[in-house]
C-alpha cells in the first residue's frame, strides 16, 4: 500500500472535500476540516505500525518516473528524523483546525482549503526524496501561508505576507540553483543514490552548494539576520498560521540541514561549522534580549523562536551524537512549547482583542485552568527538567561542551535569559492585581480549547520524563548522519565495540 | 453490416440539421441542443469509421467528444441559465453584448 | 523501598492539584497533603531502619533509563556513551536528609492547616507544597547529576510559586521572579560544572564520579573547575554571596513556606550538593578555600543586616543567610559531616523560630514589624517558650542543637580551614546572638506598641499550629546530642554514621584546643546576648539609637542592606533591558531597515524602469496601438454582436476554405 502517498495527499483529498459542500454551512465545512485532519492525524500514527526503529535506512519507500526527460523521480521514503516530523506535522495542524472554530469568521471554505493544503506541502517537504519533488513540496507550501496571513491576518497582513513571501522565495530560488548543481555532480535528483554513491562534490564546489542551500534553509530557520520576517509574519497570521509557522515551518529549515546540508555536503558543513555555530550563537542570545524588550506577545514568542532555534542550529553544527540527537528532539519540543504559546496568545486575544502585554494582568484568578496550563508550557519552553525542553537542551549543551566550552557558556546565557523574559511575561500578564475592567468578565478556557492543549501537555510531560521512544526513532539515522561528518570518531566507537559506560 | 455510405449519409443529415439550428434558431436552448445534433453526427461518422476501418480508435474519439459535449453541455446550461436570470429571456437576439 | 519516600507528595500534589482545588472538602484537602507527607516520612524512617540494620552502604534503585546512550567525545580523546537514568540513590546522607524533609516538612504542613484555615486557595497551597517535598526528595535521592537537577529547578519552581502564592499582590510576584532568575545564574554555573564532569569523566553518576576523583581520574585543574562551577549554582539555590538577593525578597510568601522552603530545607540544597561530592571537592584546595571564605564571609555580612533590620521575617531570612554561610564554612573546611550536622540542627531551629515568628504574625493578624509589637509574652506564652528555645539553639547556648553543629564547624575551620574564615565565623556567631536576641526583646519584651484593634484581637495559636513548634523546640533543644562530641563523651554518632557517604575528616585537635575553642564559641554566643540585653531592656534600645546617630552614613548603608540590590537592578538588570532594547532597536532600525530598504530600492529601480517604459517603450507601443485604434473603428461595423452572425460568417467560411481545397487539390 502507498502508505505515504496516502498520508501526503489525504488532506488535498479533503480540500476537495471541502470544496464541494455548500458556501452557507460553515458549520459543516468546520466539522469536515477537523475530522479530515483529525483522521489524517490517525494516518500518520499508523506510520509507527510498520516502522522499524532498528535502521537508518529510509523506509515505506514509493517510486515512480515524475518526469523522465529530467530524471526526475516521485521518490518518498522516510526514516526517523521525518517520522517524527510528520507525526509533529499532522498533530499541530489538527489542533491549529481545532483552536480555529470560533477564531475565523469570514471565508470560512477557503480558511479551511488552504489550512489543508499546506498540510499536504509540509508533509510532502518531510518525506519527498528527491530533490525537485521536495523543492516542489517546499514551495507549494509558500501559497496557502500567504493567502492564509494575507486574508486572514492583522492590520499590516500584506506587509507581512508578501515580506514572508519574497524572503523565503529568495532563499529557495538560491537553493534551486544549488540543486541544479548537485545534479550535475551526481547526475541524479535522487536524495538515496547521492547518499549511496560514497562520493561527495569536490571540495571547493562544496562550499558553494553549501552556502546557497544554507541561505534557503536559514531563512526558514530563521537565523540571524534572516529572522526579520518571522515578527511580523507571527504577529499578523491568524492563531492557527503562527502556530504552523512556528510548530512546523520553521523546522523546514533545520529539516534541511539535516537531510541535505549534512549528509551531502560533510567537507563544507565542517568547513562553515564556526559560522553557523556563530550565528546560532548570536540568535541565541541576540533573540532572547529582544524578547525581553517585546511589548505584544506574540512578537515576544516569535523572538523566544529565533532564540530556541538557534539551540537547534548549535546542536546540529557540533557533529556529536548526542548534540545532533538533542536538536532533533529539541525541534520537536520547540513545535510543542511555542505552538502551545501561540494558542494560549489566541485564547487570550480571541477574548480580549489585543495582544499588548500591558493590557493583561491579574488573569490568574479568573483563568486559573489557562494560567496553569500557560505555566507548563512557559516552563516547558524554558527548560524545566521533567519536560521536554530541558531533555533537548541538555543534550546540546551536553554534547556541545567537548567540542567547544565557550559555545556551551553562551548558549547558557541564553537558558538564564530565556527565563527572564518568559516569567517576566507570565508575571505581567497572569499575576499581580487585576486592574482592567475589561479583563473582570474573562472565560476560562472552554472544554474545545483544553482539548487543543491537552496532547500538548502530555507530549510535553511524556518527552520530559520518558523520552526514549522518541530518541530510538532518531537514534540510527543521526548516527548515520554523524558518521558521514566524522569518519573517525564513527570508527573509534566500532572499534572500541558497545560504548564503554563508566 | 451496414455500409458505410449509409453511415455517412445519416452523420452528414444529423450534423447539417444541428448546423442549420445553431444557425437559424432564436432560441438559446433550442440553438444549445441543436449542438449536440452537430456533435452526434460527427460522433455517429467516427465510430462507423471506426468500426469500419476495425480500428478502435474512432470510438474512443468518439467517446471523448461524448465527455466533452457533457462538459460543454453542462456549462453551456449554467451560461444560459445565468443569463437567463439577468436578461429574463432566451431570445438570443436580446443578447448582442460582443457589438462593437 | 526508599524509592517509594518521593512517591507520596507526588500523588498527594497530583490529587490536590488536579481534583482538589475543584471537588475536594478542606478537610479532605488536609487529609491529602498531611497524610501523604506523613506516609512519605514513615517510608523514610523504615528506609532508615532497613540502611542500618543492612549491611549495604549504599543502595540504588533504577527505574528506568531516561536519557538513553549517545556518544560523546571525551578530554582524554576518547569516546563514552552519554546515558541518564531515572535512578535514586540511598545511603546515609541521603537517609539524614529525606528524614529531615520528610520530618520537618510534616510538621510544617500540620502547622499550615492552621495558619492558612482562611486562605481561599487551601488546595493550591497544598497542592504547592506537596509538589516541594516530592521536588526535594527527588533533588536528595538522585543518583546522578541530572536527576539531581530535576529536584534542584523543581525545588526552584515550587519556591517560585509559593512565594508568589499570593500573586495579586505585586511584590510577591516580582519577589518570586526574582528568586527563580537569581536560581537560574546559579544554574548557569551548575549545567556547565557538569559540562566539565562529563567532558573529562564520562559520567555524571554521583557514586562514579566521587569513587572516579577518588581514584584520581580528575586532574586538579578540572576538579577545580568543576568544583567551583557547581558551587556557583550552589551560591545560587542556597543563598550565598553574591547571588543571596532573592532570599529576604522570597519572606513575601506564606510563612510556613519561608519556614520550609527557605530555611529548613531548599536553600540548604546547596550544602547537600557540596557534602554529595565530597571526593571531587576534596580534590581542590582551592575550591575549599573558595567556599569557606565565602561561607565565612557570608556569615557575617548577613548576619550584620539582620542586626538592623525590623521586619521579623527578614531578620530570619539573614540569619539564615548567615547560617548557610556557617554551613559552606564546614563544608569549605573539609569537615563535610559537621556542615550537614548544623544543617540538620539549623532545619529544627531555624523551622522553629519560622514558624514560631508565623504564629506572633499571626496573633497580630499579619503585623510583621517589630516595631509594632512588643510585650507579648504574656500574650502568646507558649510562642514565646518555643520562641527562646529557637533563639537560645541558634545563638549556641551549650546544650543546645545549634551549639554542638556550630561548635564542630568552628572547630574544623579552626583545624583545616583558612585562619580568616575561623575568625569571621567566631565573630558572626556573636553577632547570630544579639541579633536572635535583639528579636525576642523586641518582640516579647518591653511596652506594647501595637494599636488598639491589634491588641484586641491578639491571641494565642490554636493547637494544630502550637503542637508542631513544641515538638520542633524539643528538636531544637535535644537534637544535638545525635553528634555529642567525644570531649563531653559522647561518641559524635552523626558524623559516624555519615562517613560512609561523606568520607572522614582529617583534621584532629588536641583535647585542650578542643575544649578552649568550645568555650570561646559559648562565651561569644553569651556575650551576644547579655549584650542584646544591655542595648533592648536595660537601656530600652537606647544605645541602638545613639550608634544609629553617631554613624548615620554606616547604619543607612547596612539598612539599606548595601544597596546590593539596587546595584543588581540597576546595573546588571538595568543594563540586561537597556541591552535588549538596544538589540529590538537594531532589529527594527538595521536589520528589518536593511531588508526594507532592499525593498525600496527595488521599488525605486522599478521606478526608474517605469519611467524609462512610459516615455520610451510605451510611446512605441502607444504609436501602435493608434494606428490599430483607428483601423479598428472601421472594422467594428462589422461586429453586430449577434452570435448567429458570427457562427454564420464561420460556416462560410469554412465552405470557402473546404471548396478552396477540393477544387486545389
Amino acid at each position: 500500500m502507498p502508505i505515504l502517498s496516502l498520508v501526503t495527499f489525504f488532506p488535498l483529498a479533503g480540500a476537495v472535500l471541502l470544496l464541494a459542500l455548500p458556501r452557507g454551512r460553515g458549520k459543516a465545512v468546520k466539522l469536515t476540516a477537523n475530522i479530515v485532519t483529525g483522521l489524517e492525524f490517525a494516518a500518520t500514527l499508523l506510520l509507527l505500525r510498520g516502522f522499524d526503529p532498528g535502521t537508518a535506512e529510509m523506509q515505506f519507500v514509493e517510486r515512480a518516473p515524475w518526469i523522465k526527460s529530467a530524471g526526475i523521480q516521485y521518490l518518498l521514503g522516510l526514516d526517523g528524523i521525518s517520522l517524527l516530523l510528520v507525526l509533529l506535522t499532522s498533530l499541530l495542524t489538527f489542533l491549529a483546525t481545532l483552536s480555529s472554530w470560533k477564531a475565523v469568521a469570514h471565508r470560512l471554505k477557503e480558511y479551511y482549503v488552504f489550512l489543508l493544503l499546506l498540510e499536504v506541502g509540509m508533509i510532502g517537504v518531510f518525506v519527498s526524496l528527491d530533490l525537485i519533488l521536495f523543492y516542489v513540496f517546499w514551495e507549494i507550501m509558500l501559497v496557502p501561508m500567504y493567502f492564509l496571513i494575507g486574508i486572514w491576518g492583522g492590520e499590516r497582513k500584506l506587509y507581512a505576507a508578501i515580506k514572508f513571501f519574497l524572503y523565503t522565495l529568495f532563499g529557495s530560488v538560491m537553493m534551486l540553483i544549488g540543486i541544479l548543481v548537485v545534479r550535475g555532480h551526481y547526475g541524479t535528483f535522487d536524495w538515496t543514490a547521492m547518499t549511496g554513491a560514497g562520493t561527495f562534490l569536490p571540495a571547493a564546489l562544496q562550499g558553494w552548494v553549501f552556502l546557497a542551500f544554507a541561505l534557503g534553509f536559514a531563512i526558514k530557520v530563521p537565523m540571524f539576520p534572516f529572522h526579520t520576517w518571522l515578527p511580523d509574519a507571527h504577529v499578523e497570521a491568524p492563531t492557527a498560521g503562527s502556530v504552523i509557522l512556528a510548530g512546523v515551518l520553521l523546522k523546514m529549515g533545520t529539516y534541511g540541514f539535516v537531510r541535505f546540508s549534512l549528509p551531502l555536503f560533510p567537507e563544507a558543513s565542517r568547513k562553515f561549522a564556526p559560522l553557523m555555530v556563530g550565528l546560532a550563537l548570536t540568535a541565541i542570545v541576540y533573540g532572547a534580549l529582544v524578547s525581553l524588550m517585546q511589548k505584544d506577545m506574540k512578537k515576544l514568542v516569535a523572538y523566544s523562536s529565533v532564540s530556541h532555534m538557534g539551540f537547534v542550529i548549535l546542536g546540529l553544527f557540533a557533529f556529536t551524537p548526542l548534540a545532533v540527537k538533542g536538536a532533533v528532539l529539541q525541534m520537536i519540543n520547540h513545535g510543542i512549547s511555542t505552538g502551545a504559546l501561540f494558542l494560549i496568545v489566541g485564547v487570550l486575544y480571541e477574548r480580549r482583542h489585543t495582544r499588548l502585554i500591558a493590557d493583561f494582568g491579574g488573569l490568574s484568578s479568573r483563568m486559573p485552568v489557562t494560567a496553569a496550563v500557560f505555566l507548563v508550557m512557559a516552563m516547558s519552553s524554558i527548560g524545566l527538567p521533567g519536560l521536554n525542553g530541558f531533555i533537548g537542551e541538555f543534550m546540546i549543551l551536553m554534547g556541545v561542551f567537548p567540542v567547544n566550552w565557550v559555545w556551551t557558556a553562551v548558549a547558557g546565557l541564553g537558558i538564564v535569559l530565556g527565563a527572564g523574559y518568559m516569567l517576566w511575561l507570565y508575571q505581567r500578564v497572569m499575576f499581580g492585581r487585576l486592574e482592567s475592567p475589561a479583563n473582570a468578565s474573562l472565560a476560562d478556557l472552554s472544554a474545545r480549547e483544553f482539548a487543543t492543549f491537552f496532547p500538548l501537555i502530555v507530549l510535553a510531560f511524556w518527552i520530559g520524563i520518558f523520552p526514549k521512544p522518541f530518541l530510538a526513532v532518531i537514534d540510527k539515522p543521526v548516527e548515520k548522519i554523524v558518521r558521514i561528518i566524522h569518519p573517525e570518531t564513527a570508527a573509534a566507537a566500532v572499534g572500541s565495540g558497545p560504548a564503554e559506560v563508566r | 453490416m451496414v455500409p458505410i455510405d449509409a453511415v455517412f449519409a445519416l452523420g452528414i443529415a444529423l450534423f447539417v440539421l444541428g448546423l442549420f439550428g445553431v444557425l437559424f434558431r432564436k432560441n438559446l436552448v433550442v440553438m444549445l441542443m441543436s449542438l449536440e445534433l452537430v456533435l452526434n453526427g460527427l460522433n455517429v461518422i467516427l465510430a462507423g469509421l471506426g468500426f469500419h476501418l476495425r480500428s478502435p480508435r474512432g470510438s474512443i474519439f468518439a467517446i471523448f467528444v461524448i465527455l466533452m459535449a457533457v462538459a460543454e453541455a453542462a456549462v453551456g446550461f449554467a451560461l444560459i441559465l445565468s443569463y437567463f436570470r439577468q436578461k429574463k429571456t432566451y431570445d438570443i437576439d436580446k443578447l448582442n453584448e460582443l457589438k462593437g | 523501598m526508599f524509592a517509594w519516600i518521593p512517591l507520596f507528595p507526588l500523588l498527594g500534589a497530583l490529587a490536590n492539584g488536579l481534583l482538589g482545588i475543584k471537588f475536594f472538602s478542606r478537610k479532605a484537602v488536609q487529609a491529602v497533603g498531611v497524610g501523604s507527607v506523613a506516609l512519605s516520612f514513615l517510608a523514610s524512617a523504615a528506609s532508615f531502619v532497613a540502611l542500618l540494620r543492612g549491611s549495604e552502604d549504599v543502595l540504588v534503585a533504577r527505574l528506568f533509563s531516561w536519557i538513553p546512550p549517545s556518544l560523546v567525545p571525551l578530554a582524554d580523546g576518547g569516546t563514552a556513551a552519554f546515558a541518564v537514568d531515572l535512578a535514586f540513590r540511598y545511603d546515609s546522607l541521603a537517609a539524614v536528609m529525606t528524614l529531615v524533609v520528610t520530618g520537618v516538612g510534616l510538621l510544617i504542613h500540620v502547622y499550615s492547616v492552621g495558619y492558612m484555615a482562611h486562605d481561599r486557595s487551601f488546595a493550591r497551597f497544598f497542592a504547592y507544597l506537596n509538589l516541594f517535598t516530592f521536588a526535594m526528595l527527588v533533588l536528595v535521592l538522585g543518583a546522578n547529576l541530572a536527576v539531581l537537577f530535576i529536584g534542584w529547578e523543581g525545588v526552584g519552581l515550587c519556591s517560585y510559586l509559593l512565594i508568589g502564592f499570593w500573586f495579586s499582590k505585586d511584590a510577591a510576584a516580582a519577589a518570586g521572579k526574582k528568586a527563580f532568575l537569581t536560581n537560574r545564574v546559579g544554574d548557569f554555573g551548575f549545567i556547565l560544572g557538569i559540562g566539565v564532569l562529563l567532558f573529562v569523566l564520562g559520567t555524571i553518576d554521583l557514586g562514579s564520579i566521587n569513587r572516579l576523583a577518588g581514584e584520581g581520574a580528575l586532574t586538579k585543574g578540572a576538579a577545580t573547575a568543576a568544583a567551583l562551577l557547581l558551587f556557583i549554582g550552589a551560591t545560587g539555590k542556597s543563598a550565598q554571596i553574591p547571588l543571596y538577593t532573592w532570599l529576604p525578597d522570597a519572606m513575601e510568601g506564606p510563612t510556613p513556606v519561608s519556614a520550609l522552603i527557605h530555611a529548613a530545607t531548599m536553600v540548604t540544597a546547596g550544602v547537600y550538593m557540596v557534602a554529595r561530592l565530597h571526593a571531587l571537592f576534596t580534590l581542590s584546595g582551592l575550591a575549599l578555600d573558595v567556599i569557606a571564605l565565602v561561607g565565612a564571609g557570608t556569615a557575617v555580612y548577613a548576619a550584620t543586616m539582620a542586626l538592623v533590620q525590623f521586619d521579623i521575617k527578614r531578620v530570619l531570612a539573614y540569619s539564615t543567610i548567615s547560617q548557610i554561610g556557617y554551613m559552606f564554612l564546614g563544608l569549605g573546611s573539609g569537615a563535610y559531616a559537621a556542615g550537614v550536622f548544623h544543617l540538620m540542627t539549623h532545619a529544627f531551629f531555624k523551622a522553629l523560630l519560622f514558624l514560631a515568628a508565623g504564629s506572633v504574625i499571626h496573633a497580630l493578624s499579619g503585623e510583621q514589624d517589630m516595631r509594632k509589637m512588643g510585650g507579648l509574652r504574656s500574650r502568646v506564652p507558649t510562642t514565646y517558650r518555643v520562641f527562646l528555645v529557637g533563639a537560645l539553639a541558634i545563638s549556641g547556648v551549650p546544650g543546645l542543637s545549634g551549639f554542638f553543629s556550630k561548635d564542630e564547624i568552628l572547630a574544623s575551620a579552626f583545624a583545616s580551614g583558612p585562619t580568616v574564615a575561623w575568625a569571621l565565623g567566631v565573630l558572626g556567631a556573636g553577632m547570630t546572638a544579639f541579633y536572635i536576641f535583639r528579636l525576642i526583646f523586641l518582640t516579647f519584651f518591653g511596652p506594647e506598641r501595637m494599636d488598639e484593634a491589634a491588641r484586641l484581637r491578639c491571641h494565642e495559636s490554636p493547637p494544630v499550629m502550637t503542637v508542631p513548634l513544641r515538638i520542633l523546640a524539643f528538636l531544637s533543644a535535644f537534637g544535638g546530642f545525635v553528634g555529642l562530641p567525644h570531649l563531653l563523651g559522647g561518641g559524635a554518632w552523626f558524623g559516624k554514621f555519615l562517613e560512609s557517604s561523606t568520607g572522614r575528616h582529617a583534621g584532629h585537635l588536641a583535647a585542650g584546643t578542643e575544649a578552649l575553642l568550645m568555650a570561646l564559641s559559648a562565651g561569644v554566643g553569651l556575650a551576644g546576648i547579655y549584650g542584646a540585653y544591655v542595648v533592648y531592656v536595660r537601656k530600652r534600645g537606647a544605645p541602638a539609637f545613639r550608634l544609629k546617630e553617631r554613624f548615620g552614613a554606616l547604619h543607612r548603608l547596612v539598612f539599606r542592606k548595601y544597596f546590593v540590590d539596587e546595584f543588581y537592578d540597576g546595573i546588571l538588570v538595568g543594563g540586561i533591558l537597556r541591552l535588549g532594547r538596544l538589540a529590538g532597536g537594531f532589529d527594527l532600525k538595521v536589520i528589518d531597515g536593511l531588508v526594507d530598504g532592499a525593498a525600496a530600492l527595488t521599488r525605486r529601480l522599478s521606478k526608474i524602469s517605469i519611467f524609462f517604459d512610459g516615455r520610451v517603450v510605451d510611446g512605441a507601443v502607444n504609436g501602435v496601438g493608434a494606428v490599430h485604434r483607428h483601423a479598428s473603428r472601421l472594422l467594428r461595423r462589422v461586429q453586430t454582436g449577434y452570435v448567429y452572425n458570427y457562427a454564420l460568417a464561420v460556416v462560410f467560411g469554412l465552405v470557402i476554405i473546404m471548396a478552396l481545397v477540393v477544387t486545389v487539390f
